[in-house]
């Protein structure tokens, strides 16, 4: 075979037209095989060098050297081309339509008033106060007497309470979870900061604002110099950690038989802030265009109770509140009807998405 | 309690621009629960004046009515022109009859609105153009009066063309009222005009207008039995008129109330109860019998009461009775024998005194709600009761034309209201706001408290109308109440350093996260059930799901008993979901189940102090067990068929996978074993155990269960014992070292016996292994022609790595030997060559 200029140089030009040629990596392959390869004339040309004489060998071998390198430098800029044109023809094809619906299983969700007691749980435990929890049977001393609910109250009716047979057994379905306060009194070392949710019971009616069994959350504090100012101050920050930093509480004097002085706590509307009073243009569903919003109960724990439960009242005092979770959950969260939180619809737990919010 | 505002400001100077609501905004900030303020006759519109009758005219017809052609003077600027008389006149058409030439009426012209939205106008009816309307009670909205028109009496002044609203009291605003049970005297126009004057700082005028009278007997004879009627006051008035009617203003002001009116006579006791709070009851004299006694009643003595009911009484009933035997249950109601009617002349009228306890038991017994009771079981001022008849007397002299006995009874005595003392900085320190002792004590007098001071404590003696003044934090809120919670200042209490949740708090909120990240929904059903449940879930009779909790009073009579398993109410729910279209379930509930106890009563200890040990250990001894349980159901599409493949049903499968989350959830790792229990399929149920326990069962619901409580059928279920999988999880976990060597993977198939558990051959391969198996799964189940009858092949993964070397083919042949020989000797297996 001839190593001069222009034989090598034809070799040259046969491979960068094969490679250019080539539009495939496999095609590629092929031209790799015929014209760079062992086999190949630029190869069979490479044994050949060998056997020239010394001068001619030299410029020969210098000829050969570049052409194949021009060759190999051209083979690897066609590969290149040819696997990135590969790649977008794939990348193209392999396009999805990102709009399918897609799933990972099923979409679990939490009951909303669990989610719900679990924030306002987190509110307390933040501020160091404990969670604490006892029976939903409870002992009728517990629910009431201690409670400085006496034995001819009308909450001890059983058109109001649910009784475990028989009645002279003296058990009942906790008809407030404010039993767990007194069970706390006992059981931990003063001073006393706790939380309570939970299920309570009631031989209420079944509609749209009333279920039977339903869920409170009381807190409870037992320490020295507490007051009435700080039950108000602790509600205040409940309101804003739940509801935001501009939404304050007031207290209106009531009547519990656990607390004294007592009061029903409102919430001041965290939708309209009290725009929509008085002007029916602009009505709020959420505070019925009131302004406030009935929350709950509280007040400076009876010394009564105290006293059941052998407390000092001359040096520790205390205060406790409770609200109702399903009442709560209807106002945050636009329940209309309180029957759906027990009748289980999947569609119903499911609609509160984002449980924190 | 409803107030009509002009009777509030008969007794307390309220500003006269004053409205019912701004009122109300005072009143709910001292306390009380303003429901409403109902604005009455505010919808009434237009022009509703006083006419005089001029002419009228009747016109039979032929429907059988016999109509009245009116012509009425309706004053200058309103009279239209007419030919007969110079100052003119307007003619209208009436249906009623009970008026005559000469009466002043009330006239709606048209263009003016009535009660309900009644639009008047000029229209064309039985022949004639009639051009405004004469009104009856009820087209004002001001009585249920439809019998005749409003007829205006002649002496009061009124001439045609005058707004009649004043006489009618047809505008006023009603404060709706929720008295809470510690403030009586508030179901009063005294207490509340009381109120309204002492928050706002206004001049009161008390209508208990004179001190009750040391006791004395010279009128009707009245006996007191016991110790429940400390008082009774009985006055005689004589000669009554009954056919004298009510007077507009109080059947207006009873109707305002919430009251109807009924007769003259039970109108003025009603009109003075709701003025004094103070119950008042009126006897037809001429049907009594003998001295009145108040006493005890004897079990099974029988009384009809005014709404003609016979009720049986209770030996612990206060009764008013005489020689015929019980005349009223006290304090309650009255009865028929003795009650006044259309014939009545002379009236004995009681005013007496009843303990707030005995009358809410009598109350409750014979649920017997009554504005009396309502009243009493709230408190009452006992030094009402003789100012009060005398009101009602006068009211019957007055307007009945009786006359008065001077002879009069006042049987015992108003009872001593208890002293109290406290500190005088007691009422600062319980509300945490500085207020003085001077301001306390002035406070305390304004609402008619006694006020002594004796260096730097209180000695109190409340007014005779607050009996909820009684502790000494009774009075702490009497003065915060004044000054209003809404000057306290609302520092946040410091708490000492907390513990944050419990180490089993902190677990059931993983579990339901973990549930709720496996797609599973979280319901809250009802923790009711029933024996009946257990029979159609299939629990045997020895089974402790049956030592059921029974109600004594149920929500429902079919669910008399507390659960002692989650799965009914799941089902329920299951039921109810598809039924509404929710095919594809996956539901769990968290919640306590009930197990009965030993059977002993719950002691009550006093509350005096704290119970004793023993005592509280009783009344834990009397409570059902009651661990929180977990439950789960699912059915339907695990995951639907779609685009994506074919669907994945939901089943047993699911259910053990939901079993194995909830116990890594808190790292537990649970083994199952088969188990036969019901409501499950014998063949297709696990038992749940963790460190040697049995916490729980899971899989396919028995297809019996599946169709009596109407599931879908291969629903499956998980319940487990909630408590007891947190009790016996491993305290913390342990962190594996991490190997960087490379791994040796190989496979075995091993030809076993069908009734040998996957789990039996794991464990044996894995004994068999080694420490340096670092992990075993199933793969493949193969059964077929290659493998010999009632056996199956199980193809496993096995990978092997050790700490600190790359293994050898040696050791890993010699370990998977090791796997497979020990497989062989615990299971029977055999190694099948792929």
């Amino acid at each position: 075979m001839a190593l001069d200029e222009t034989s090598i140089g034809h070799l040259v030009a046969q491979a960068l037209d094969a490679f250019a040629a080539a539009t495939s990596t496999a095609e590629l392959k092929q031209a790799r095989l015929a014209h760079i390869g062992e086999r190949s004339a630029l190869g069979m040309a490479n044994r050949e060098i060998g056997s020239l004489p010394g001068p001619e060998r030299k410029d020969a071998g210098q000829r050969l050297g570049a052409a194949r390198s021009q060759v190999a430098e051209a083979f690897a800029a066609r590969q290149a081309e040819v696997e990135r044109a590969e790649l977008d023809r794939v990348l193209t094809e392999e396009r999805i339509d990102v709009t399918l619906p897609v799933e990972l299983g099923p979409q679990g969700a939490p009951h909303p008033i669990t989610a719900l007691m679990d924030q306002l749980s987190d509110v307390f435990v933040a501020m160091g106060w404990e969670i604490a929890e006892g029976p939903e049977a409870e002992g009728e001393w517990f629910n009431f007497d201690a409670l400085n609910t006496g034995p001819d109250h009308p909450a001890r009716a059983t058109s109001d309470t649910l009784f475990v047979e028989p009645l002279d057994h003296h058990v009942v379905l906790r008809t407030q979870t404010s039993p767990v306060q007194i069970r706390a009194l006992l059981e931990r070392p003063l001073p006393v900061y706790i939380v309570c949710p939970g299920k309570v019971y009631r031989a209420d009616e079944f509609d749209a604002t009333h279920v039977p069994v339903f869920h409170q959350i009381e807190g409870l504090v037992v320490d020295k110099g507490i007051s009435l100012a700080h039950l108000k101050g602790t509600l205040d920050h409940l309101a804003k950690s739940m509801f935001g930093e501009d939404v304050a509480t007031r207290m209106r004097p009531h009547f519990f038989p656990f607390t004294e002085p007592s009061a029903e706590v409102d919430l001041q509307c965290f939708v309209c802030h009290g725009a929509s009073v008085g002007d029916p243009d602009n009505p709020c569903r959420t505070c019925k265009s009131q302004g406030w919003i009935e929350w709950g109960g509280c007040g400076v724990v009876n010394p009564r109770v105290l006293a059941a439960c052998g407390i000092d009242t001359d040096v520790y005092s205390g205060f406790a509140f409770g609200m109702g979770i399903e009442r709560t959950l209807m106002f945050r969260n636009n329940a209309a009807d309180m029957r759906d939180m027990v009748q289980g619809d999947v569609r119903f737990s499911r609609s509160l998405k984002g449980v924190a919010r | 309690m409803r107030a009509p505002l002009g009777w509030l400001r008969e007794w307390t100077a309220l500003p006269e621009s004053m409205t019912g609501r701004e009122l109300a905004e005072v009143l709910i900030r001292a306390g009380l629960e303003v429901e409403t303020v109902d604005e009455a006759g505010a919808e009434i519109t237009g022009p509703v004046v006083v006419g005089r009758v001029l002419k009228s005219v009747d016109e039979p017809q032929k429907n059988g009515k016999t109509i009245r052609w009116v012509q009425v003077d309706v004053g200058l600027q309103h009279n239209e022109p007419h030919p007969d008389y110079p100052q003119g006149c307007r003619s209208v058409v009436c249906g009623a009859h009970n008026f005559a030439a000469g009466d002043l009426v009330v006239v709606s012209l048209p263009g003016s609105v009535l009660a309900g939205g009644f639009a008047i106008s000029a229209r064309k009816t039985y022949g004639h153009v009639s051009d405004g309307m004469i009104c009856a009670e009820d087209e004002l909205g001001i009585g249920h009066d439809h019998t005749g028109i409003i007829v205006l009496p002649a002496d009061a002044g009124l001439a045609p063309g005058d707004d009649p609203s004043g006489i009618l009291l047809l505008r006023d605003d009603i404060l709706d009222i929720d008295v809470s049970p510690d403030i009586g005297y508030c179901l009063s126009i005294r207490g509340l005009a009381r109120e309204s004057a002492q928050n706002l700082g206004l001049a009161f005028t008390d209508v208990v207008d004179r001190a009750t009278p040391a006791s004395k007997a010279d009128g009707y004879p009245v006996v007191l039995d016991d110790p429940a009627c400390p008082l009774f006051v009985a006055l005689t008035v004589t000669g009554i008129d009954p056919a004298r009617p009510t007077p507009r203003w109080m059947a207006r002001r009873l109707t305002m109330a919430g009251m109807r009116s009924i007769s003259l006579a039970v109108d003025i006791t009603n009109y003075v109860m709701l003025e004094t709070g103070q119950p008042l009851h009126a006897y037809d004299a001429t049907k009594l019998a003998g001295p009145i006694r108040v006493r005890k009643a004897t079990g099974g003595e029988q009384i009809v009461t005014l709404d003609d009911v016979t009720r049986t009484l209770h030996a612990d009933d206060l009764l008013i009775t005489d020689d015929s035997g019980p005349i009223g249950i006290a304090g309650v109601m009255g009865g028929a024998t003795t009650e006044i009617d259309a014939a009545t002349t002379d009236i004995v009228l009681e005013a007496a005194h009843f303990d707030s306890s005995s009358i809410g038991w009598t109350l409750r017994r014979h649920n017997l709600p009554s504005e009396a009771s309502k009243r009493f079981h709230r408190g009452v001022d006992p030094d009402a009761a003789y100012a009060a008849a005398h009101r009602a007397a006068r009211l019957l002299v007055e307007l009945a034309g009786g006359t008065l006995s001077a002879a009069e009874t006042v049987a015992g005595a108003v009872p001593a209201m208890p002293t109290q003392a406290i500190p005088a900085g007691l009422p600062a320190r319980i509300l945490g706001t500085p207020v003085s002792a001077e301001q306390v004590a002035e406070i305390l007098r304004a609402s008619g408290v006694v006020v002594e001071v004796s260096g730097d404590a209180f000695r109190l003696l409340p007014p005779t109308w607050r009996p909820d003044l009684r502790d000494p934090y009774d009075y702490v809120e009497e003065v915060g109440r004044k000054l209003g919670f809404d000057t306290l200042p609302a520092p946040v209490p410091r708490a000492p350093v907390g513990r944050g949740y419990t180490p089993e708090q902190r677990a059931r909120r993983a579990i339901n996260a973990a549930a709720v990240a496996a797609g599973f929904v979280e319901v809250l059903s009802f923790p009711f059930s029933s024996a009946e449940d257990l029979d159609r879930m299939g629990v045997a009779a020895d089974d402790r799901r049956r030592a059921l909790v029974r109600l004594h009073n149920p929500l429902a009579e079919t669910q008399p008993d507390l659960r002692t398993t989650m799965l009914p109410g799941l089902f329920a729910a299951i039921a109810r979901n598809t039924s509404r279209g929710n095919d594809d379930l996956a539901l769990f509930e968290v919640g306590r189940v009930f197990f009965a106890g030993d059977g002993t009563a719950a002691p009550i200890p006093g509350v005096a102090g704290r119970p004793s040990a023993d005592e509280l250990a009783a009344i834990e001894a009397a409570l059902p067990t009651q661990p929180r349980h977990f439950g789960a159901v699912l059915t339907g599409y695990w995951r639907r068929p779609g685009w994506q493949g074919a669907g994945i049903p939901a089943g047993w499968e699911q259910a053990f996978a939901l079993a194995d989350i909830v116990a890594g959830a808190v790292g537990a790792t649970l083994e199952r074993s088969s188990s036969d229990r019901a409501p499950w399929h014998p063949g297709r149920c696990a038992a749940l155990t963790v460190a040697g326990e049995v916490i729980g069962h899971a899989g396919e619901l028995h297809p019996t269960v599946c169709r009596d409580f109407g599931l879908p059928a291969r629903t499956a279920a998980v319940e487990l014992d909630l408590d007891a999988l947190i009790r016996l999880a491993p305290a913390r976990g342990s962190i594996t070292a991490v190997s960087s060597h490379p791994v040796a993977k190989e496979d075995v198939a091993l030809v076993v016996a069908d009734d040998v558990p996957v789990a039996q051959v794991k464990q044996a391969l894995s004994e068999g292994a080694g420490d340096l198996l670092e992990s075993l799964a199933l793969f493949d189940i193969y059964t077929g022609s290659q493998v010999p009858a009632g056996h199956r092949s199980l193809a496993f993964a096995l990978r092997f790595r050790a700490p600190d070397r790359t293994l050898t083919d040696a050791e890993t042949a010699a370990a998977r030997g090791a796997a497979v020989a020990r497989a062989a000797a615990a299971t029977g297996a055999e190694l099948r060559a792929f």
